[in-house]
């Protein structure tokens, strides 16, 4: 298993450093001068010009590629265009916070999810099964900005229950992490749903109960066990894109997050903010599918990894 | 459908197939057998009688029938439609400019720059399911095939397709879309390419971890050691059980590939304004929902609405498939 | 009975400052929201619309504006000379004002401040402003080792040569870019020094959370006696508009820094209590439609005047729940040169389907109008896009990322037609050259220009010329006159169809007090925060 995971991990390097290479050449070939975005709308193209080269922005593409690898290697992110301040800086004050939401996110999805879609398999076709079905996609076809500004308006500014964004405690991140739960949990309710069916009427399963195991236990052990597999596919991905930055519900909620941060700097063109984002946004994907992978054969052991 | 035997010192493995199912059921000494109706004749190919099922169920017939209707709209749009969608009425805002509440003359309220709403949602609907429906059938079929081809070869098969996938998904979209704006003419195709290109990652996730548990039991195996052709396997076997996971994410994924187009229509790839689109009216005006919500409502409801109905078209679909749900209400 | 007289005189003068209010009581704070990140407090690099006021309180200028007035006034200096040929300068600083770090300002301390604004390492945005002066052009290049121009009479006296006399020099010198810096402590913080910034200011940084929050807490040393009137201002950032909107009628934050979100805007105003809490006030700002003459068929002046009647002005203002006024000419009202007997081009569709018939165009044609997608743009660019159809030219609309836009604005023959709301034109001072130099002067054409309509008369040029050389303050009429000459004459070439003038409406809280205009001050957005009064915590 350590073999593998270290194969996964060189990988990974790999990957990390495609990425890179692609979003530097993206990044350049859009139409958009970050010389022209700092130097701002009354300089002279002398001004343009030569906060062009203090950059390095005059230099072949690969040139620039080659020093951002170099300086990356000995752990130098750079400094933000707009802000001068280093990116590391940048994403430090961002990425506890972006922790925080995404482990509440995935939290509310499952709580949301989970339950309500194991009772509609079990109760198929009842009347919960279809409200189950309906507030799947209520909640996934609403969009975030109207949920999370909803509950804000209901639940922090009418009736005072939590406080109206911001960032700092537990009650802060209830609100924007039931959004994410409301926009999220469908779709772990849909999955557990349909997975557990497939596997609750194989004829496996009918064997079991037919050699006479209570059909508690025949449901939750095998029916819950391999609908976890598509699950836990979800929560890797979950983690990924949590930690990606989930900008809508930061800017409703006020919530520090590396979305808003990222949001910001592609408005400008901030280059090393938008390298380093994707850094982090990366590794947080490959992270996320690679622990997601780890736990299949605790859940099936026919699933081995060579 | 696919089933399998669990307990080998028992029972004689059976390799299922519909023809199989029908024979092993019928009879009395196999496991897990039930008492067919005998006044019934199983049919053994599907298309003429799939109908037919579907019809019988209630679920599915209001499903195609709002179906019908979307599509029906969408076609007809300029001759059903009340209004031109893209005429900014002077008197569509009030004198502050704020927009009108549904009322006689405009049944579901004016937009923000006093258009009729109505209009412009069922001219939207070309746009919204023609993305929805189409754009998230490609992402669908692709991550499935990408997805059921690393689960099942696994070795190195599965780390270069699940590493590519990786990467894919590692790849900030955001930044190819607003290249993309800048570079090509809008158009919706590059609306759906960019949607297929991005949206097909997850899926192949789910469906990678899903092959990976499917293809590991009995029926997989001895349908190999049987010699049966892998694309027979992967279709006759593989994909029944992958069908339910495909109907999730091809019905909730129509409302977030709306979504999706609305947020690429901002950045300048998509559709052009003044052309409307479900997803770019709820776009432009989320922030003034305390204030205007039938602009976010109406459409939302009709990307609600329109998901529903294909799903319980494909929950219908997904039952008349299914041998082993037959009898079973 | 003198001497009792100045005794109680004095003590007074002393227990002044602990009378007023917030003493004993708590501290006086202020919070205002942003939704983004502040970016950089340097001076000479922050040149957005939320640091430039915050740096404003931060340090000093030669020169500054009245509070509430575009009337410009010596600062850091105490007075000031011109030479009479108006090409020099001469500054005295006043005495006794100090760092934050507690050294004494001296002249020195003002000729290395150009210097770095002048330096391509600093990355100034600034540095176009300075390039008068003399000697200033080789320092850039790296060919001289300091700018000759700037010259350091003694301790307290420093003086400033121009290549040319220009009439605008003084408003350059209250800019941020002229604001005093020490060299030892940007020699200390490097490229920190954004984020840790000295200077002479009523307020200093007191905390920085990247993301959150921003405290300023007063300067008890500023030079000013009696100000600031708070002791700490709190801005929180990464606040949505309408949150903060929610946050503001529950007492939480004192001022919207963004504004009152558009959704709310007129709930606002139709409230007799929420609209005694809103202050209104005009900008030096225009919004505008530039048409590229370098591009078929606009450059065509017939077709650049029929665009001007074809569009309703009234009806766009509406869209945005009257806040604006309609424009007719370049300058904003509140600009001197505005001429309040314009009358500009008319509302006519018949007459502007007339002008395109004699210019060739009979049946119309088809352009492009790019756009900021940023609310409420896009919404703007359709009304135009309908107006336009109404006489027969076909818009097709390129709603883009803030960057693409002025890329492509900025690339000869790239943008047809663009608005220019979200983007351009505020001034950077109120003096009526710089809504000419930066965005419709010859001068300004090079790629990556802000003049989108890479317009370029050289008799207007020249008489631009003229008028910045009079720098005298008795031809200050004089000026004004000529430059409502000038602008007739370009709106006589039509390379814009001005749309409106934007107005200011501040939000702020019940608690804060200051003198009237100070929530509407033109020079500082949102808010004058030297100025700004409250009742304690």
């Amino acid at each position: 298993m350590s073999a593998y995971v270290f194969r996964r991990a060189a990988q990974s390097v790999f990957i990390l450093l495609g990425v890179t290479l692609v979003t530097f050449m993206l990044l350049f070939a859009l139409p958009a001068d970050p010389a022209r975005m700092i130097a701002g709308r009354s300089a002279t193209a002398e001004t343009v010009d030569r906060i062009r080269v203090e950059l390095g922005l005059n230099q072949p593409l690969l040139v620039q590629y080659g020093r951002y690898l170099t300086r990356l290697a000995r752990g130098d992110l750079g400094r933000s265009y707009a802000q001068k301040v280093e990116v590391e800086a940048l994403l430090a004050s961002r990425l506890e916070a972006t922790f925080w939401l995404m482990l509440g996110g995935i939290f509310f999805e499952l709580l949301i999810g989970l339950p309500a879609g194991a009772l509609a398999a079990v109760r198929r076709r009842g009347a919960f099964d279809r409200s189950v079905m309906l507030g799947a996609f209520v909640g996934t076809s609403a969009p975030q900005f109207v949920v999370g500004l909803l509950l804000l308006y209901l639940l922090a500014y009418k009736w005072p229950l939590f406080p109206l964004g911001g960032y700092g405690s537990i009650a802060h991140l209830i609100l924007p992490a039931v959004t994410l739960g409301i926009a999220g949990g469908g779709w772990y309710a849909r999955m557990m749903r349909s997975a557990m069916l497939d596997v609750i009427h194989q004829d496996y399963v009918r064997t079991a109960r037919a050699k006479g195991a209570s059909e508690v236990r025949v449901v939750t052990r095998h029916a819950l066990r391999n609908a976890l597999l598509p699950v836990v596919s979800m929560v890797g991905l979950d983690f990924g894109t949590f930690m990606g930055g989930v900008v809508v519900v930061e800017s409703v909620f006020g919530w520090p997050g590396i979305g808003q941060l990222a949001w910001q700097a592609i408005q400008i063109v901030d280059i090393p903010v938008i390298m380093g984002v994707v850094l982090v946004s990366a590794t947080a994907i490959l992270l996320g599918n690679l622990l997601a992978d780890l736990v299949y054969p605790l859940l099936d052991p026919k699933i081995r990894y060579g | 459908m696919g089933g399998a035997v669990g307990n080998v010192s028992n029972c004689v493995v059976i390799l299922v197939d519909t023809e199989r199912a029908v024979t092993a059921r019928q009879h009395p000494s196999a496991p897990g057998a039930r008492a067919a109706p005998a006044s019934r004749t199983w049919p053994v190919r599907r298309p003429p009688a799939l109908w037919a099922r579907l019809i019988r169920s209630p679920a599915a017939l209001l499903g195609m029938l709002v179906i019908g209707l979307v599509v029906a709209l969408a076609l007809s749009a300029p001759w059903v439609a009340p209004y031109n969608p893209a005429e900014q009425f002077f008197d569509g805002l009030t004198l502050e400019g704020r927009p009108l509440p549904p009322s006689g003359r405009f049944w579901f309220g004016t937009d923000l720059l006093g258009r009729d709403l109505l209009s412009r949602l069922i001219h939207g609907a070309r746009v919204s399911l023609l993305i929805g429906v189409a754009a998230n059938a490609a992402a669908l079929a692709i991550g499935t095939l990408v997805g059921t081809a690393a689960g099942y070869f696994r070795g190195w098969t599965a780390a270069v397709f699940m590493r590519f996938t990786d990467m894919m998904m590692a790849f900030p979209a955001l930044i190819l879309a607003i290249a993309l704006a800048a570079i090509l003419r809008p158009s919706l195709w590059i609306v759906a390419l960019v949607i297929g290109m991005v949206n097909w990652v997850w899926i192949a996730r789910v469906v990678y971890s899903q092959v990976l548990a499917i293809s590991g039991r009995e029926f997989i195996d001895a349908a190999r050691a049987l010699g049966v052709p892998t694309p027979r396997i992967f279709w006759r076997h593989l994909f029944p059980h992958l069908l339910p996971t495909l109907l999730v994410w091809g019905t909730l994924g129509i409302s977030t590939t709306v979504m999706f187009e609305a947020a690429l229509s901002f950045l300048g790839v998509g559709v052009r304004p003044p052309t409307p689109s479900w997803g770019g009216t709820i776009n432009e005006s989320q922030s003034y929902f305390l204030e205007a919500p039938w602009l976010v409502a109406f459409p939302g409801a009709a990307i609600l609405l329109t998901s529903l109905a294909f799903n319980l078209v494909g929950d219908a679909l997904r039952d008349a498939l299914d041998p082993t749900l037959r009898g079973r209400r | 009975m003198k001497r009792g007289l100045l005794v109680v005189i004095v003590t007074l003068a002393l227990l002044a400052p602990l009378g007023g209010p917030g003493w004993g009581q708590g501290r006086a704070t202020m919070i205002v929201t942003f939704k983004d990140d502040v970016s950089t407090l340097d001076p000479a690099i922050g040149y957005d619309w939320q640091n430039w006021s915050i740096i404003k309180s931060i340090s000093d200028g030669l020169m500054d504006y009245e509070p509430a007035t575009t009337m410009l006034v010596p600062h850091l200096a105490e007075s000031y000379t011109v030479s009479p040929d108006g090409r020099t300068y001469t500054f005295r600083l006043r005495r006794g004002v100090r760092f934050h770090n507690g050294r004494e300002v001296s002249s020195a301390d003002v000729k290395y401040t150009l210097e770095r604004v002048l330096n391509p390492k600093t990355q100034s945005p600034g540095a176009g402003f300075y390039g008068g002066i003399s000697g200033a052009a080789a320092f850039s290049e790296g060919k001289a080792k300091e700018v000759t121009g700037i010259r350091v009479v003694d301790k307290y006296t420093v003086g400033i040569t121009l290549d040319k006399p220009n009439a605008a020099f003084l408003h350059t010198m209250a800019l941020n870019f002229g604001h005093v810096v020490p060299k030892e402590e940007v020699a200390r913080l490097g490229a920190d020094f954004g984020h840790k910034p000295v200077g002479t200011g009523a307020f200093r940084v007191k905390e920085w959370v990247l993301g959150q929050r921003l405290v300023l807490e007063r300067n008890p040393n500023y030079f000013l006696r009696g100000r600031p009137f708070l002791d700490e201002i709190v801005f929180q950032v990464g606040v949505e508009p309408n949150v903060a909107f929610l946050r503001l009628q529950r007492g939480e934050v004192d001022i919207l820094g963004d504004g009152i979100p558009p959704a709310d805007f007129v709930k606002v105003m139709a409230d007799s209590k929420l609209s005694k809490l809103v202050a209104v006030g005009d900008q030096l700002q225009t919004g505008y439609v530039t048409i590229n003459t370098q591009v078929e068929p606009l450059n065509d002046v017939r077709i650049r005047r029929a665009l001007n009647m074809a569009i309703d002005k009234a009806r766009i203002v509406r869209i945005i729940n009257n806040r604006a006024t309609p424009a007719n000419q370049i300058l904003p009202p509140l600009m001197p040169g505005y001429d309040k007997d314009y009358k500009g081009y008319p509302f006519d569709r018949e007459q502007a389907k007339k002008l395109l018939a004699e210019a060739g165009y009979p049946n119309g044609f088809r352009t492009t109008l790019y756009a900021n997608n940023t609310d409420p743009n896009p919404r703007i660019a359709q009304a135009i896009q309908q107006d336009l159809a109404a006489i027969g030219v076909r818009v097709e609309l390129k709603t883009l990322a803030q960057s693409t836009v002025i890329e492509a604005g900025g690339t000869k023959g790239g943008a047809p037609l663009l608005w220019s709301g979200g983007m351009a034109w505020i001034a950077d001072y109120p003096d009526p050259n710089n809504f000419y130099w930066p965005i419709l002067s010859c001068a300004s054409l090079a790629p990556g220009t802000w003049n989108w309509a890479w317009y370029c008369n050289r008799e207007v040029e020249k008489m631009v010329e003229e008028a910045d050389a009079m720098v005298q303050p008795t031809q200050a009429a004089a000026r004004a006159a000529k430059f409502r000459q000038i602008y007739r004459k370009v709106m006589d070439d039509a390379p814009w169809v001005p749309i409106f003038n934007e107005r200011r409406y501040t939000m702020h809280s019940a608690r804060l007090g200051g003198v009237k205009g100070i929530f509407v001050d033109p020079i500082h957005i949102p808010v004058h925060y030297d100025e700004v009064r409250v009742q304690t915590r």
